[in-house]
């Protein structure tokens, strides 16, 4: 008996040290201040919030679209290729936000979901998402014009933005040449920016208007990926004739192919054929062009600046490189935007603006803390002493739920906080049946140790048939649910087995072990 | 020893038949509110359409915003005040309005009172093809819900008593969607959560007491069976008080403080758990005790 004590207690400590460490990240980062997360490194500060459990977008505030790809339109083979496509096109416009973790997700046949966290212009958003993809094909200016055009640009900068620049930060800034001081290489058209820079030299171009300064026959465009040169992230800035050599109207297929580049037979690179009048153009547009860069451009976002190595007659165009498999598959799926249109429509939205989300953080959380007080003092009140066990249990049922949820990277959504508030009455209820249990029994004229043994071991069987029931309908809820309403069904699933631990487990042993040490001749419950 | 209710025996099952009376009329309540409502109110998530919610600064009387939207041709908006605050709720059907619907109100607001400040708290949009499937996908998951229980309780119980269970859930959940239609509150995705959650509490409640009933039955073998549901319910009377005294507690200051986005659910919750504890009693057993007969029966385990 006093052995089996040892090793219950010893399991006890183990699960609530688990949960202790599993809490901590969670404890941490939402106790901190905003300055205090500027001090710790990046990957840190990643670590942290990966280990760390998460908002629902109903709490954070943030945007959920449901997309439906019309695929009426397509055949079959074409339409699953539809929904790849629709993504690779959504994931480019959702870059534009700057939201930290955007979701891009497939759902079923021919859904998508986005869900935008902490997003502050819903409305830009759904206006960008829900236009149609425009691919266009493109002649990008040479070293020589793109340097004169740089040096235009540079004079025009120079006189406008204002030269609150922080010099400390820069120490290579020229004000007299805003945005040749910080590029690093110029490689046909492109221009390449560190990171770091990226921000001031697209300030630089919209806030002084150089744009409208641009020749008639000019344009520029940003790379759509992250680039790399001589192993700094940065992206490229194309410029770009203004006009549109083909459209993807034009593209009559594209995919993954090997064996393009003679010289490196295992490499992926895509095969785009064209349609007929496609070809035509074409072979007119590489004709005069060859040893020129033509820009794959996908809504005004440069995917890939193949170089044109000779006159293309037949339709048949090969963009090899330095691809991965995944890079080569993308480029392939993002030649293909524009070749079958397949309208995209938003067909749920729901967004919880930032002062929404933030106050219904603080309701709820407030109402766990009065709602559980409450139950503990009309607990305390009632049972005395065992009421306190009672408490502790409460308590602890509530600390491993949201261990539970941090261990798995579930999100706490407001149902989920409501789900923990009917955890609280669970729980005490399995201790009311226990200490009620327990009385009939002491009422019978049996010592405190019988009457709490027979006292747990009555109750047991109710306890685990109503905690079951509930269990039925909480695991129907989160097959049937939807994002937040599946939050309440995993914290009142969670909440009902955390139950059964600490309510009978927990608060059995610390009776044994009160009654077993001491003896009792009495008991306060 | 502080106790709600001593050694009782309240004669609860003589009591049964005033019980079912009153159950009958709510129940016919329900459907009375239920047909002049033309049906239980759904909601944007399960009607399709779209719902605004917005913060008005400085705050703006009702009738301002009334003819607002009027002017705009939104007449057909519902509008409801929430809050002391400024804060108004917009419902809108499928096809009531053309282009993003927050900009157009927005700018009807505006065009009524220049420079008003309107910020968006929330908005949800729900297509009709989604309504459709969330409907049933609800619809389903309460028959599943059903069905798990009845098969549960018909496993661990008898027949009769699994039938009593399920139609007390019935009851409960039945009665709730009256009062909500009574109240003229919408069933929206959590409100559905809420009255599953009710199914799930109302036979927590019920079998407490079956276990209870069960166990008396194995002790008393001489006894009618009324007779032993009364001595079973009155044990068990100090626990059915307290648990619907802590668990209302926990949903009271959830209705209470947990803001407007989670008030029909804790509505939804509170009413439920009062009529779960008294379905348990007085429909649960009582229909358990009409059905099994009150003679003496060998006890089938």
């Amino acid at each position: 008996m006093y052995r089996a004590q040892k090793w219950k207690a010893l399991l006890v400590l183990l699960v609530l040290a688990l949960s202790i460490w599993y809490i901590l990240p969670s404890l941490r980062i939402y106790g901190m201040s905003e300055e205090e997360k500027a001090a710790l490194s990046s990957e840190e500060l990643e670590d942290l919030k990966e280990k760390a459990l998460k908002l629902g977008l109903d709490l954070q505030g943030g945007m959920h679209l449901v997309l439906e790809v019309d695929k009426t339109d397509l055949e079959d083979k074409e339409a699953h290729d539809a929904v790849d496509r629709a993504i690779e096109i959504v994931r480019n416009r959702v870059d534009q936000f700057g939201v930290a973790e955007p979701l891009i997700q497939r759902q079923g046949e021919s859904r998508i979901v986005v869900q935008l966290p902490g997003l502050l212009d819903p409305e830009r958003a759904k206006a960008l998402i829900g236009q149609t993809a425009l691919l266009e094909f493109i002649i990008v200016k040479t070293a020589d014009e793109t340097r004169e055009l740089l040096n235009r640009l540079d004079s025009f900068v120079a006189a406008r933005v204002p030269a609150a620049v922080d010099t400390a930060q820069f120490p290579y800034f020229d004000p007299a040449s805003p945005i040749t001081s910080r590029m690093l290489t110029i490689e046909f058209g492109g221009v390449f920016f560190s990171e770091r820079d990226v921000p001031d030299v697209q300030r630089f171009i919209a806030e002084a208007g150089a744009d409208t300064l641009l020749p008639l026959d000019a344009r520029l465009s940003w790379s759509a990926e992250d680039e790399q040169f001589q192993g700094r992230p940065g992206r490229v800035l194309y410029f770009l004739n203004k006009k549109t050599e083909l459209t993807g109207a034009e593209v009559a297929t594209a995919r993954v192919a090997m064996d393009l580049d003679p010289d490196r037979p295992d490499a992926p690179g895509v095969l785009l054929s064209l349609t007929r009048g496609g070809a035509t153009v074409f072979s007119r547009v590489t004709g005069a062009n060859v040893g020129r860069q033509l820009a794959i451009v996908l809504d005004g976002k440069v995917f890939s600046p193949p170089v044109i190595r000779q006159k293309i007659p037949s339709g048949e165009a090969s963009i090899t490189g330095n691809f991965s498999d995944k890079e080569a598959r993308d480029l392939a799926i993002v030649c293909r935007a524009g070749a079958l249109p397949a309208p995209l429509s938003i067909i749920e939205e729901r967004t919880v603006g930032p002062s929404l989300g933030q106050d219904s953080i603080e309701k709820g959380m407030k109402a766990v803390v009065v709602g559980s007080t409450l139950v503990l003092l009309f607990m305390l009140i009632y049972y005395r002493g065992s009421g306190f066990i009672a408490a502790l249990a409460l308590f602890l049922n509530i600390w491993i739920v949201l261990a539970v949820l941090s261990a798995f990277h579930a999100t706490l959504t407001l149902p989920g906080i409501a789900g923990i508030v009917l955890t609280i009455g669970m729980c005490v209820d399995a201790n009311i049946l226990i200490f009620e249990r327990i009385r009939e029994e002491l009422s019978t004229g049996k010592t405190v140790a019988r009457s709490v043994e027979s006292g747990y071991q009555r109750a047991f069987r109710t306890i685990f048939d109503s905690n079951l029931t509930t269990l039925i309908a909480a695991v129907v809820l989160f097959q049937f649910g939807t994002g937040p309403i599946k939050g309440f069904a995993v914290t009142l699933s969670i909440g009902i087995v955390a139950n059964v631990f600490t309510a009978v487990f927990i608060t059995r042993l610390i009776f044994d072990t009160i009654v077993s040490r001491r003896r009792l001749e009495r008991l306060s419950i | 020893m502080f106790r709600l209710f001593g050694e009782t025996s309240i004669n609860f099952m003589g009591s049964r038949r005033y019980a079912y009376v009153v159950s009958a009329v709510l129940v016919v309540a329900t459907i009375i509110a239920l047909v002049v409502h033309g049906g239980p109110r759904l909601g944007i998530d399960f009607a399709g359409g779209t719902v605004i919610q917005v913060l008005l600064k400085p705050k703006q009387s009702a009738d301002v915003v009334r003819d607002a939207l009027a002017k705009a041709d939104l007449g057909k908006a519902e509008i409801q005040s929430i809050g002391t605050e400024g804060g108004y709720l917009f419902r809108l059907k499928e096809g009531d309005v053309e282009g993003d619907a927050f900009v157009v109100v927005k700018e009807a607001l505006q065009r009524e009172v220049p420079d008003l400040g309107v910020d968006l708290r929330r908005e949800e949009t729900v297509g009709p093809k989604i309504g459709r499937e969330l409907r049933g996908k609800a619809v389903w998951a309460v028959l599943w819900v059903l069905a798990g229980i009845l098969v549960y309780v018909g496993w661990r119980y008898e027949l009769t008593f699994a039938l009593g269970a399920v139609i007390a859930l019935f009851h409960d959940v039945f009665i709730t969607l009256g009062f909500l239609s009574f109240m003229n509150i919408e069933i929206s995705l959590p409100v559905v959560a809420a009255l599953l959650t009710i199914g799930g509490y109302s036979i927590n409640d019920t079998i407490v007491l079956f276990d209870r009933i069960r166990e008396q039955r194995r002790l008393l073998r001489r006894e009618q069976f009324d007779k032993i549901i009364n001595i079973s319910v009155n044990r068990v009377l100090n626990r059915t008080v307290l648990m619907s005294i802590t668990t209302l507690l926990a949903v009271f200051s959830l209705l209470m403080l947990g803001g407007e986005v989670i008030y029909d659910f804790a509505l939804t919750v509170f009413v439920g758990v009062i009529a779960g504890t008294y379905s348990s009693i007085y429909v649960a057993s009582a229909l358990a005790l009409d059905i099994h007969g009150p003679e003496k029966r060998k006890i089938r385990r």
